[in-house]
């Protein structure tokens, strides 16, 4: 078994409690106007073109599959702008084994580790895998998700997971599908699944003034999950949409301002959410 | 030949000094004066060793007339009062907080300060009725030591419990951001709540204070209760230290024609060396002196002579081991491979051994020898490097960083650490760094200071200073705090402002 692995955070405290290591897979089948990672969006499908333009002869094709030479890597990201593709030559295939031994090392430090992406459910068998290995390693398992795969139809995969992150991007579904291309039903029934079970410790909203109905969302996403925290408490993370690593074509949206965060903030609280954080 | 001529200028020197509070002149006046005699019967080869830089006295002066440092028995103090200051036990927080103000006034030490305030929270947290009037009375009391002990190498502990009084101090340290005192959780996961500990750590994070000492190791290796006191220094209870001398080992291997003439004549000639100067000054302290004999702290039992020890200081192993391995024809690194870290340990190996062998009759506490110290520097140090510490512009990723020192940390019970800056982001998760400096102590570390990349107060290398203070003195002006002159030394010399922010 093996799993595409775009990048691997040793120490991240932005994905989940304490100090876990983070490892984004590659993959994702949303394809939101404002992903700040799009070079997770696909898998690579050797083209070849990036390896023209690898300025240390990092890159080179062979048998119509990319090899990435870390050590030669000087980083420039040349090869993720030149990719015609959203994917990104600089994968790494674990299996599960070899993955959790690189997490192994980052321990005593981290108190365990969160699957993100891309979305890591498109390699769930690996990821269960992963699980199963980590969990005696005395890691707590986290998986950050886009919220598209039914975990009421796959529990096998919450069998050595702690919780799910979950991204509720937009409530209402058409504006949804403009910014993703898909539909958030699956999404929202899955947050209600979960945080019935305690296995919701925090959603997500971006927010992006003139794009998405952010008051809306964060007032109905607020009011679906207040009555379920007392099976656990749920963190509502209300992110400020950044600029930063977003797709030219997507990247001239204002950021939120502080005062509109606070705002918005107040709401969630208001609506009976007990932890809310603005980042 | 030193003249009168000389000592007049040294003096009138001081004396003119436009940065000098009125207290600062005195002390340096005190020095001046002491400096004036001998030291006390010291080995020939001392003279030999200091000129060369291989040992260095720490400015201690020639005669010792009280310890370096004292941790007094405050528990045993409000227990029964002082006769000498005339003070019953405290029956409320208001006394409580004026007697131990008192006693810190009459504790000497190196810097003339108390380098010990006692387990404050453990102290105070009986006396507390109401937590909201309780407040400000701990506010002012943590004010008035930084206003009027003047000096940063002053420390005061907490935990390992979490206590009414613990909380109370971390929220007014939060709210004061001043240098003194220097402040230390003694953790130990069975004993301190995960609450408290995040709630310590958001703190550190906020005010460079408080810095972590993993309790278990300490207790295990003190056989009384211990205190963190001046920089990072365990020391006993109702004791201390001496004296303090350190040797240099980056000016050592200077005067070693290979590897094997350092192991077998340089090093144990130095050690031998130093030794036999702690115990002239050690002798002198307690032979000569009155202060064994005489002090109330020590008449009405707050210190007792046979919980003092010698400690025998190190600094520059970084240097030490990269010009062995250059003597070797390598270029391996301190901290970048494990040959050169294991030279690192075969030194700290023999320089333990032969320590250990040495047989002072006034220090008992430890089987009759010297503590080792990783002495954290000076601030007219230039390309030495504290204790075992990689140095700043050096350092390895966090966690080879921490396993790295976690080899190192374990020979010195009587004070090493580490600094561990994080980004403003780092901050606003403090579980994440928690979890890091658990991971830290489980690794071996025995001490771990943090603070934020944007705090005013920071570490230099174990003692506080404000960044504001820094910058005063820079322009000409006076501030209250001695140490802030070792601060603005330590930035120019030690590059202390460059030292690796670390993100998580």
């Amino acid at each position: 078994m093996i799993g595409y692995v775009n990048r691997v955070i040793d120490h991240s405290l932005v994905d989940g409690p304490g100090n876990r290591t983070a490892i984004f897979f590659q993959g994702c089948q949303f394809n939101c106007r404002y992903c700040h990672n799009p070079e997770t969006l696909h898998r690579c499908v050797g083209c070849g073109r990036c390896e023209a333009v690898c300025p240390v002869g990092a890159l080179h094709l062979e048998n119509g599959k990319m090899h990435w030479n870390a050590a030669l890597c000087c980083g420039c990201d040349a090869c993720i702008k030149a990719c015609p593709n959203t994917s990104s030559p600089k994968i790494t295939e674990y299996t599960p084994e070899a993955l959790a031994e690189k997490v192994q090392a980052n321990m005593p430090f981290i108190r365990g580790i969160t699957c993100s992406g891309g979305e890591c459910t498109l390699q769930a068998e690996f990821m269960a895998a992963l699980f199963a290995l980590t969990k005696p390693m005395g890691l707590s398992n986290l998986i950050d998700s886009n919220g598209t795969m039914d975990f009421a139809q796959n529990q096998w995969l919450l069998e050595n997971a702690d919780g799910v992150m979950l991204d509720i991007k937009c409530f209402d579904e058409e504006q949804h599908k403009m910014l993703t291309g898909q539909s958030n039903r699956m999404v929202l029934q899955n947050a209600v699944w979960l945080a019935e079970r305690g296995l919701l410790p925090e959603v997500r909203t971006v927010i992006v003034p003139g794009l998405l109905p952010n008051e809306d969302t964060v007032n109905r996403v607020s009011r679906l999950l207040a009555p379920y925290q007392e099976a656990a408490p749920i963190r509502y993370k209300i992110i400020a949409y950044r600029p930063m690593g977003v797709r030219s074509e997507y990247s001239h949206y204002p950021t939120p301002t502080k005062a509109e965060l606070a705002a918005l903030k107040a709401a969630a609280e208001q609506n009976g959410m007990k932890t809310v954080v603005t980042v | 030949m030193i003249t009168l001529s000389d000592k007049q200028a040294e003096i009138l020197h001081i004396i003119k000094d436009t940065t000098l509070t009125h207290e600062q002149t005195m002390m340096a006046l005190a020095k001046a004066a002491e400096n004036t005699l001998d030291y006390p019967d010291v080995p020939a080869d001392f003279y030999d060793l200091q000129e060369k830089g291989v040992i260095c006295d720490m400015g201690e002066g020639h005669a010792p007339y009280a310890p370096r440092y004292i941790l007094p028995d405050y528990e045993k103090f409000f227990a029964q009062g002082s006769k000498f200051l005339r003070l019953d036990p405290p029956k409320d927080l208001y006394e409580a907080v004026s007697d131990l103000l008192i006693l810190y006034h009459h504790v000497p030490s190196v810097t003339h300060f108390p380098v010990y305030i006692g387990r404050i929270d453990k102290l105070l947290d009986p006396f507390i009725t109401d937590e909201a009037a309780a407040k400000p009375i701990i506010k002012n009391f943590l004010r008035q030591i930084d206003r009027t002990v003047t000096d940063s190498f002053c420390h005061g502990n907490i935990g390992p419990e979490d206590t009414r009084a613990g909380r109370i101090i971390l929220e007014c340290e939060r709210e004061l951001q001043d240098s003194t005192p220097n402040l230390t959780l003694l953790y130990n996961p069975e004993k301190t709540s995960d609450e408290f500990a995040v709630l310590c750590t958001e703190t550190a994070l906020d005010c460079a204070k408080p810095s972590f000492a993993y309790d278990p190791q300490f207790a295990s290796e003190f056989p009384t209760p211990y205190g963190i006191a001046s920089c990072y220094n365990g020391l006993p209870i109702g004791g201390g230290a001496y004296t303090l001398t350190r040797l240099m080992l980056n000016k050592l291997v200077e005067t070693a024609a290979s590897k094997q003439d350092f192991f077998e004549r340089a090093l144990p000639h130095a050690v031998e060396t130093m030794c036999r100067f702690m115990d002239q000054k050690i002798r002198f302290l307690v032979e000569e002196t009155p202060f064994f004999s005489c002090n109330f702290l020590v008449k009405e039992g707050l210190l007792q002579r046979d919980r003092f020890n010698g400690l025998f200081g190190m600094v520059g192993m970084n240097e030490c081991v990269n010009a062995l391995m250059k003597l070797e024809g390598r270029e391996d690194r301190f901290g970048y491979s494990a040959q050169a870290d294991d030279l690192g340990l075969a030194i700290l190996q023999a320089i333990d051994e032969q320590v250990k062998a040495h047989k002072n009759p006034y220090c008992e506490y430890w089987n009759g020898s010297f503590i080792l110290h990783a002495q954290v520097g000076l601030a007219d140090d230039q390309n030495v490097t504290p204790g075992t510490r990689i140095p700043i512009g050096e350092e390895l990723p966090l966690y080879e960083h921490m396993r790295q020192a976690g080899k190192f940390h374990k020979f010195f019970p009587s004070g090493t650490g580490d600094i561990f800056p994080f980004d403003m982001t780092s901050a606003g998760n403090p579980e994440a760094v928690l979890d890091v400096i658990k991971g830290g102590f489980k690794v071996g570390m025995r001490y771990i200071s943090t603070y934020s990349s944007d705090s005013d107060v920071i570490r230099i290398t174990g003692y506080l200073v404000k960044r504001s203070d820094i910058e005063a003195l820079e322009q000409g002006r006076q501030v209250v705090n001695d140490t802030v002159v070792l601060g603005m030394g330590a930035k120019k010399n030690c590059h202390v402002y460059e030292r690796k922010v670390r993100s998580l």
